[in-house]
Formats: C-alpha cells, structure tokens, sequence
C-alpha cells in the first residue's frame, strides 16, 4: 500500500489553484495501489483551509495552526515530523515558487530522493515513474526512482478535486523548534504597476530574445503603433531592462487573455506559458519549428522575426 | 566576508535534432554558462566590488571540456575556481539533485564560505533544487528565487526579496551562513573585458576528485534514472502559413481583420 502525502499552497490568506491539482495528482497515486491520501495545510487560518481541502478522494487533512505566512524553516520541520507520523511513500508538493523554497530541503532532512517538476506520474508501489521536460521544454523524459520519494508537481498539468470528500480533518501537534528558525518574512509588494496594464489589450505584440538587440525593439514597436495593438514581452527582455517589468507576459509577470496574441521571437517556455495560455487566438513568428510554443499556437509563422514584421508592417501601411 | 558561487556549464540543443536513447546526438549539442549562474557570478562580483567580500570562488561539478566556460566567470571577475570531476562521473547519467548536494557539501565544507550563491535552476535539466538542498545538507540558512539582495549584511543577516508568482515580491531576511538561489534580471550581468579575459587565464582552477573531496563513490549513483527521452506530442494543430515573408504576413494580416482588431 501506497500512502501520499500532498502539501497545499497558500499566500496571503487564500488557497492557491495548484492546492486541489496536487490532491488530484496524489490521489491518482495513491489509487495505483489502493493507499490513503493526506493533505498538510500549514500556515495561516488552516482550520479554513482544511475545510476547503476536504474535497473528494482526500482521507486526512492534517492543519498546523503556525504563523501567518509561508516560512520554510517551519515547513521543512513539519513536514519532516509528518512525514515520521505517517510513514507515506511519496511527499507531493507544488512546484511553486515556495515549493521549491521548501520541497528540497524536506528531501534532503529525509534522505530521500526528489524529483521536480513533474508533468506525469505513476507508481506500481515501488517504482515511482515520473515524467518530466529538459532543454527548456524541447524534450521529455522519463525518470525512475524506488522506493520513497518526494516529488513536485507543475502548475495546471493536473486538474483541481472537486467536490466535497469525507475527509477526518485533525490538528497535528507538531514541535516547532523556534532556535531553528532563521529566516523571517518581512512583508509582501507588488512589483509591475505603471501607466499600461497589458492585461486590458485586445492584441498584444508579444516579443522575446529572438529580437537579439535593444535597438532591434523599434520594428516592434513600429508594427504594434500600425496595428494599434499594445507591445509586451517575455522575461529576458524585462530582465534586460528593455522593456519596463509592467509589460512582462507570465508566472512571474502578467496573465493576458487578449483576443490575439502574436508571440515574436518567444519559445515558450511554460513560465511564459502560464500567463498566456489564455489568449482567443495565439500565433508564433519562430524560425524553430519546433519550439514548445508551437505546441499552443493556432497559427504559426517558421520564418525569420527580421523578414516577417516589416513585411506586417507595411501591410498596415506602417 | 567570502562568496562561493556554484556554476554549471549547461548544454544547448540546435533547432533540429535528433534523440540517441535516452540523451540528444551529441552533434546537436553546445554549451553555455548557465544563464541563472551568469547573474550568481555577477552578484558576487558586485558584493565585492563594493568592498563587503573579499574573496569570490565558484565550483563547478564537470569534465575538462567545461573549463572554457569557467573561465568565462573568472574573467567577469570571481577570484578562483575549483573543478570537480573523477571517472566514476563520467558514465553517470543523471546526476540527480541528491548526489550534487554531497560533493558540493564536501567544497562548501572546505572553502568555509558564508554566503553560497547558486542559481534558480540549470537550464537544461531544470531541477531547481540543488541550493535548497546543499543549504539544508550544510545547516545553512537558505532563500529560493532571490530577484534582490542587500549589500549591507547588516547584523550577520541577509535582506533578499524573493519573486513569488504573478508580480508579488516577499521580504524576506536570513541569517548568515546562507545559501541563496539566484533569479535572473537581479542584475545586469557584464560582459568580460579582453583584459578580464586575459587576467582568467593566469587565475587559479584547481581541479579535485572525489577522493580528494572525501566523498564516496557510491553517493554519485544517485536515486533516479533515466529511462526514455522523447519529443513531446503537439498537443494542437497549428495552421502554418509558408511561402515568403510578404506572404504569410498577409495571411496574418487578413486574420487581424477578420477578427475585427486591425485598423
Ligand atoms: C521561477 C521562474 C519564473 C519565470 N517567470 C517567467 C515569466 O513570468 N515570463 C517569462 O516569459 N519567462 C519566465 N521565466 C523564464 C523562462 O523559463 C524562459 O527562460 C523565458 O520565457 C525565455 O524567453 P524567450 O522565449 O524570449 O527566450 P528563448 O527561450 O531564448 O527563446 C527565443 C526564441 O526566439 C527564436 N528566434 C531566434 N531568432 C529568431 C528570429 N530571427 N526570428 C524568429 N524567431 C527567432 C528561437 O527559435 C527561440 O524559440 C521564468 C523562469 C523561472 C525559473
Ligand atoms: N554540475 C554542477 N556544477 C556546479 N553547480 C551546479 C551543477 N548543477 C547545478 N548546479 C548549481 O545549482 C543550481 C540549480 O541547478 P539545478 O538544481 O540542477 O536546476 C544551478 O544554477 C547551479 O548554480
């Protein structure tokens, strides 16, 4: 028999979505060979939270009432004294940004193996097979670990659990070592504000690193002012200081939903994904015609970024 | 105050390539500095530019053939650098995130730094979890996604942001010694200067096995394999317009008016 352990994700007093996918992924796993699923809530109003993860196919939330924010020191304790409790075989947890700040330390203080990331996941009981991407998303591949291991989960690869399940939701007792605790979470800002709010476009002219160059922009920008559409980007640009943070399309930028998107010179790598994924229609100018955007692009261009915008540009009479 | 950055020379895959078992033909490969590592390496010189460290040594786990890219960060102003590789990595496949904890662990032990810099995630197989791991493994204090970081260390602490998802920053400090992960755009990293270039070429690589290191073998076989690689399924039809670029920008340009949303 398999047990799962499945961490939820939370900030700022609300669940976060990839809370209920990695139920769905646990649950999944523990299906394969007939074991019981337990959610931990750490943090924050987690009788509320508990509440909320009871959906169904979860058999144990386990809520420790501890502070009000994410603090890794004291979920690596946690979840190490949880995991002693319960004996599972996996440790799932997200592969959010705070996952990575916890789930790695967690396997370390087990002596357990850690895989990351994770789009797929299987297990006979013993084998732990876990699919995963390299190069940015251009391949895939399968790993196999034995035995116990902890895993992270990508965002949206898993559906949320819906429903209500019929969950027993318990405090768990857990001895929080506060000299072991160094680290301490001052405050939260939102970064990205400013004069225009991509979000609010119709069409985005979307660029990335294939435009090479800060002065290469200007076709950019030429082709966006003929079509009356508003310029963002991806993150290196931002990163480069081309383009100000508020025009930043992704996990760590914004979500964008416009009605079209045209991705110029972006790969797709799922962090850019993530935010605009949405879109009504998406195209990609990329010379790869194998780059992981073509994966979501409803038409596509696999020609040369410098040949094709001035050529959309005059078309529009630009 | 001493800065250890760990760098890793990442592999690059051409446009087109083609898969040999379970890793990419080696014909369709390059290699690059680690872009996430790239701005570790930046901030460390910038900590001690301003005067507040006083020596920075990267480590990187790799063969011979990565000391070009080492010494790129040599010649962008770290001090030294330390090599590990031995045989018995050579046939590895995988070198998962636990086996990379233990040699670095056995350098960070060594070097006796306070401040570890590592970065995000390797741009190739993007674990993500390697600083966390070797701070846990040291009982060094940690941070993950570092998008800034005081200077001032003021009471033997380090004042980082951390970038959460969708635009929100946390305020985080942590106690020194610590290992923090480093997220690009936290600065901007240089290029070297002929003369860096030049001066890399007389700094120190000092290279170690295992043996060296006191690490045993059996820990770099690691937990997981590698059993299958593949090109993932197109999960959607794209409709691909060819022809010249006058040609398909007015398939694109019919499409925006059809839509209603080009002038
Ligand atoms: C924690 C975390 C958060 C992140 N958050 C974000 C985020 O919010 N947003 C984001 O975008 N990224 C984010 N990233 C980074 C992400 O992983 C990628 O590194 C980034 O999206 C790559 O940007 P890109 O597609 O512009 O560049 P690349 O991946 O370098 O792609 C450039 C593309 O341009 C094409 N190209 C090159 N030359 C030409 C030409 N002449 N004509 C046409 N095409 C050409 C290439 O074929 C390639 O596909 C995050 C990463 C991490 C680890
Ligand atoms: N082979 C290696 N040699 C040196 N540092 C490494 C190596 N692999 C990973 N790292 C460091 O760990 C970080 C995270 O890598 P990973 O956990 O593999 O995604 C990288 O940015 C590097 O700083």
């Amino acid at each position: 028999m398999t047990d799962v352990l499945a961490v939820a994700d939370h900030r700022r007093g609300e669940l976060r979505d990839v809370s209920y996918e990695v139920i769905t992924a646990g649950r999944q796993l523990a299906d394969d060979t007939g074991g019981d699923l337990h959610v931990a809530v750490i943090s924050g109003t987690v009788d509320k939270f508990g509440e909320k993860l009871n959906r169904e196919g979860v058999d144990a939330v386990h809520t420790v009432d501890h502070g009000e924010e994410f603090n890794h020191d004291v979920y690596t304790q946690v979840l190490t004294q949880l995991y002693d409790d319960l004996a599972p075989q996996y440790v799932l947890a997200p592969n959010s940004v705070n996952g990575l700040d916890y789930a790695p330390a967690v396997a370390n203080a087990l002596d357990l193996p850690i895989v990351t990331d994770t789009v797929g996941l299987e297990t006979d009981g013993e084998t732990l097979v876990a699919t995963r991407e390299m190069y940015g998303g251009k391949v895939e591949v399968t790993t196999e670990l034995e035995g116990t291991a902890v895993a992270t989960i990508r965002g949206a690869e898993w559906s949320g659990a819906e429903g209500t399940g019929d969950a027993s939701i318990e405090a768990f007792d857990a001895e929080i070592d506060e000299d072991a605790v160094g680290s301490t979470v001052t405050g939260f800002e939102e970064v990205g504000g400013g004069d225009v709010d991509i979000s609010e476009a119709d069409v985005l002219v979307s660029v990335g690193r294939g435009i090479e160059e800060e002065e290469n922009l200007e076709i950019i920008h030429e082709l966006a002012d003929a079509l009356d559409a508003t310029v963002s980007s991806s993150r290196p640009i931002v990163d480069s200081g081309w383009l100000p943070k508020n025009r930043q399309v992704g996990q760590s930028g914004k979500v964008v939903t416009p009605d079209v998107y045209i991705a110029i010179g972006i790969s797709g790598a799922v962090q850019h994904v993530a935010g605009m994924k949405g879109s009504d229609t998406i195209v990609a100018i990329n010379t790869d015609p194998n780059a992981p955007i073509m994966d979501i692009a409803d038409y596509a261009i696999h020609d040369d970024l410098f040949d094709v915008v001035p050529a959309l540009t005059e078309e529009f009479g630009g | 105050m001493k800065i250890l950055v760990t760098v890793k020379e990442v592999s690059t895959v051409e446009d087109e390539f083609e898969i040999e078992g379970t890793s990419i033909a080696e014909q369709y490969l390059g290699a690059d500095l680690n872009e996430w590592d790239d701005y570790a390496v930046e901030e460390a010189v910038q900590i001690q530019e301003a005067g507040i460290a006083d020596e920075v040594v990267t480590v990187t786990i790799g063969p011979e053939d990565c000391e070009q890219t080492i010494r790129q960060a040599l010649a962008k102003g770290a001090d030294r650098a330390i090599r590990v590789w031995d045989d018995s990595l050579e046939g590895v496949d995988v070198l998962d995130v636990g086996a990379k904890t233990e040699i670095l662990r056995a350098v960070v032990e060594a070097e006796d730094p306070d401040l570890v810099l590592t970065g995000v995630q390797s741009g190739d197989d993007s674990w993500g979890a390697t600083g966390v791991s070797l701070a846990e493994e040291l009982g060094f204090e940690w941070a993950a996604v570092v998008n800034h970081l005081e200077h001032d260390f003021e009471d033997d602490r380090a004042a980082v942001r951390r970038e959460l998802e969708g635009g929100v920053e946390e305020l985080t400090e942590v106690e020194l010694p610590a290992a923090l992960t480093i997220q690009t755009g936290i600065n901007e990293p240089r290029y070297a200067s002929l003369r860096g270039i030049r001066q890399a070429q007389r700094k120190e690589l000092d290279v170690q096995t295992l043996a060296d290191l006191g690490v045993d073998e059996s820990t770099i076989e690691g937990d997981v394999t590698l059993t299958e690689m593949y090109e993932p399924e197109s999960e959607t039809d794209a409709t691909v317009w060819e022809g010249s670029a006058e040609e398909t920008a007015s398939e694109l340009g019919e499409l925006l008016r059809e839509k209603g949303v080009a002038p």
